[in-house]
């Protein structure tokens, strides 16, 4: 099993189940080979569209959960945003789908038994659960902050509430758990849990926000990026984001493949959509890797 | 009896005429995990520029029917980077190096070229021609014969003599036939065409454009007529020169087409993003279509659209000589 971890496969994989989740879709897939070699945070890439599609870009999906019945499944959980999801919702039972993965890099866990506070937004949610398995098998104890804009669109408040130390749930409307949003609840969570790290998955102003509050706390947190892709291999060059390399220089890095998760106080979350002009590589900026520039240190 | 899928790529030999499309495959790493570099007739690299660049904000990525609209911006480590890191890994792994090269001035690419004359491992050099020229308010050079043919002209008279030099086209030129004969004039051993059209996309629920830059470069299914007409009207012109053919290429039948109008290499790119395995699939594909259709050689195939009706491969005797 150790050595097959991390490599991606295409297989083709066929549907076991589906179903409606409140405003999501849940499908699990018979997808032996990438079941094997997951991780919590890796994510998968399916094609859309069936065999003559008009729809070339892959769709990149965050697991949910795997599970070792009929040799390996994988489960996705999404919202419809556009053609390509409205295809995947259709999908039934003993339909054949073309998968990739795993991809992207894991989330790294604690080495030794820490308190962890895992925050998801909407259906980001999702892919929480297997992280808090690998946690609390660590001994870790693990507290969740979940929320949304409405009750219905708050993904896995159950299996939280089953498996979390805490559960905190917010709506922006108010219609389940606190009114207002996860970064509103989260430093009484910290602070409550005596928390060591914060895992979060989400919209980027969730996780720009969760940032804020970790690093307020004083506390490492990673962050699961979700950024338009076309291939999540890395070849499409179209998930970058502006990231803080250990040398202090930033860099637009792919998110698939040296994301999906990132320290969040690396990422210059106020400056994703652009080039920053500090940047390696930045329009007049710095033009050599270790150049002449020295980084301005305020 | 299999076909025979060498080819020639001016006068070097592959031994099979699928390549990667240069900025499809980034640096090869990607690829190798999935795929045997070795195994392509060639890797095409992203286009090389002198110093590191961050490309382009995002979106840089919009899709649209049957095509991908992508405004990227080269970016790329720089020819550095790219000499020191990627180039040798590509040749441990066995892969065939074609490298891409992109320039805002004419010296920008001459002194690409420079580079690239010492190093070992590169069996080519493509010049992406649809770069913007700096020193002409932004024109792209693959727009104009001149330009065009000055860039080809200054990177033949740098590189290694044996090392040849493929001018890449873009087919938004007013006349693409001509900038093909300026680019072959000024000493290019082969063309590669096509190279994306400008597109555009808006998102009716922003109600703004689609990608940060505004305009992107078409790829996909959607512009596989349009490559087949420009290396038609091309080949027609130069019969002579070598193509390597892209745009669209998902399948061994696309290739086959891209191969019937004149190319001599077919090049996948968007198809990539879709399935890690294209290439090799659609080498597959392609050598079974051709096995189906009665070939002995790829090389027979080449052009074929454009012989005179009746004259199948079976009839080859009756044939002018390949254009190889």
């Amino acid at each position: 099993m150790k050595e097959t971890a991390g490599t991606a496969v295409q297989v083709t994989g066929t549907v076991l189940t589906t179903r409606r989740v409140d405003a999501y879709h849940a499908l699990t897939v018979v997808a032996p080979g990438i079941a094997e070699r997951f991780r919590p945070g890796h994510f998968v890439t399916v094609a859309v569209g069936g065999p003559h599609t008009s729809m070339p870009a892959r769709r990149a999906f965050a697991v949910h959960d795997v599970k070792p019945d009929y040799g390996g499944t994988v489960e996705l959980v999404f919202a419809v945003r556009g053609r390509g999801t409205a295809w995947l919702a259709e999908r039934k039972a003993r339909d054949t789908l073309d998968l990739v993965g795993p991809l992207g890099r894991p989330f790294p866990v604690p080495r030794d038994p820490a308190a962890c506070v895992l925050v998801g937004g909407e259906y980001g949610s999702a892919s929480l659960f297997a992280l808090a398995d690998v946690l609390q098998r660590r001994g870790c104890r693990v507290d969740f902050v979940l929320g949304a804009a409405s009750a219905d669109r708050v993904f896995g408040a159950l299996r939280a509430r089953r498996m979390g130390e805490t559960t905190t749930l917010t709506t922006e409307d108010g219609s389940l758990g606190l009114r207002g949003r996860v970064t509103d609840a989260l430093p009484s969570v910290i602070a409550d849990a005596r928390a060591d790290v914060v895992y979060a998955c989400g919209p980027m102003a969730m996780l720009r926000g969760v940032t804020a509050v970790a690093v307020e706390f004083d506390i490492p947190v990673q962050v699961s990026i979700e950024e338009a892709m076309a291939c999540g291999y890395g070849v499409c060059m179209t998930c970058v984001v502006p990231v803080i390399g250990d040398d202090g220089v930033t860099r637009m890095v792919r998110s698939c493949v040296e994301g999906p998760v990132f320290r969040g106080e690396r990422v210059r979350f106020e400056d994703i959509g652009t080039i920053p002009f500090d940047a390696l590589g930045a329009p007049g900026g710095r033009a050599q890797e270790g150049g002449a520039h020295t980084r301005n240190v305020s | 009896m299999s076909v025979d899928m060498r080819t020639y790529l001016a006068h070097v030999e592959l031994a099979n005429p699928i390549t990667t499309a240069a900025g499809c495959a980034a640096s090869g790493d990607e690829l190798s995990q999935f795929v045997d570099l070795s195994r392509l007739g060639a890797f095409v690299t992203r286009s090389i520029t002198m110093a590191p660049r961050a490309g382009r904000p995002t979106p840089r990525m919009a899709e649209t029917p049957s095509g991908l609209l992508n405004a990227v911006g080269l970016q790329g480590p720089g020819v550095d980077v790219f000499l020191e890191r990627e180039l040798p890994r590509l040749v441990d792994r066995g892969a065939r190096a074609v490298v891409s090269i992109g320039g805002g001035s004419v010296a920008e690419y001459t002194a690409l070229a420079r580079r690239l004359a010492d190093a070992p491992g590169v069996t080519a050099v493509e010049v992406n021609l649809s770069c913007p020229n700096v020193e002409d308010l932004g024109r792209v050079f693959a727009r104009d014969p001149a330009a065009a043919a000055e860039v080809v002209s200054s990177v033949r008279a740098t590189m290694r003599y044996d090392v040849p030099v493929v001018a890449k086209l873009a087919p938004d030129a007013a006349d693409i036939v001509a900038v093909a004969r300026a680019c072959v004039d000024g000493g290019a051993d082969a063309l590669a065409m096509i190279n994306t059209p400008l597109g555009m996309s808006i998102d009716v629920d922003t109600m703004r454009p689609a990608l940060a830059a505004g305009t992107g470069g078409l790829s996909g299914p959607a512009v596989r007529p349009l490559a087949v007409r420009c290396l038609w009207q091309v080949h027609a012109a130069l019969p002579g020169v070598p193509i390597v053919g892209m745009g669209g290429v998902f399948s061994g039948r696309d290739a086959l087409e891209l191969i019937l109008a004149g190319a001599c290499v077919v090049s996948v790119g968007t198809a990539l993003f879709h399935d890690p395995y294209a290439c090799l699939r659609i080498l597959r594909e392609l050598e079974d279509l051709l096995k189906e259709r009665g070939f002995e050689r790829l090389a027979d195939a080449v052009g074929l659209a454009q012989r005179p009706p009746g004259a199948g491969p079976r009839h080859r005797i009756d044939l002018e000589e390949s254009s190889l």
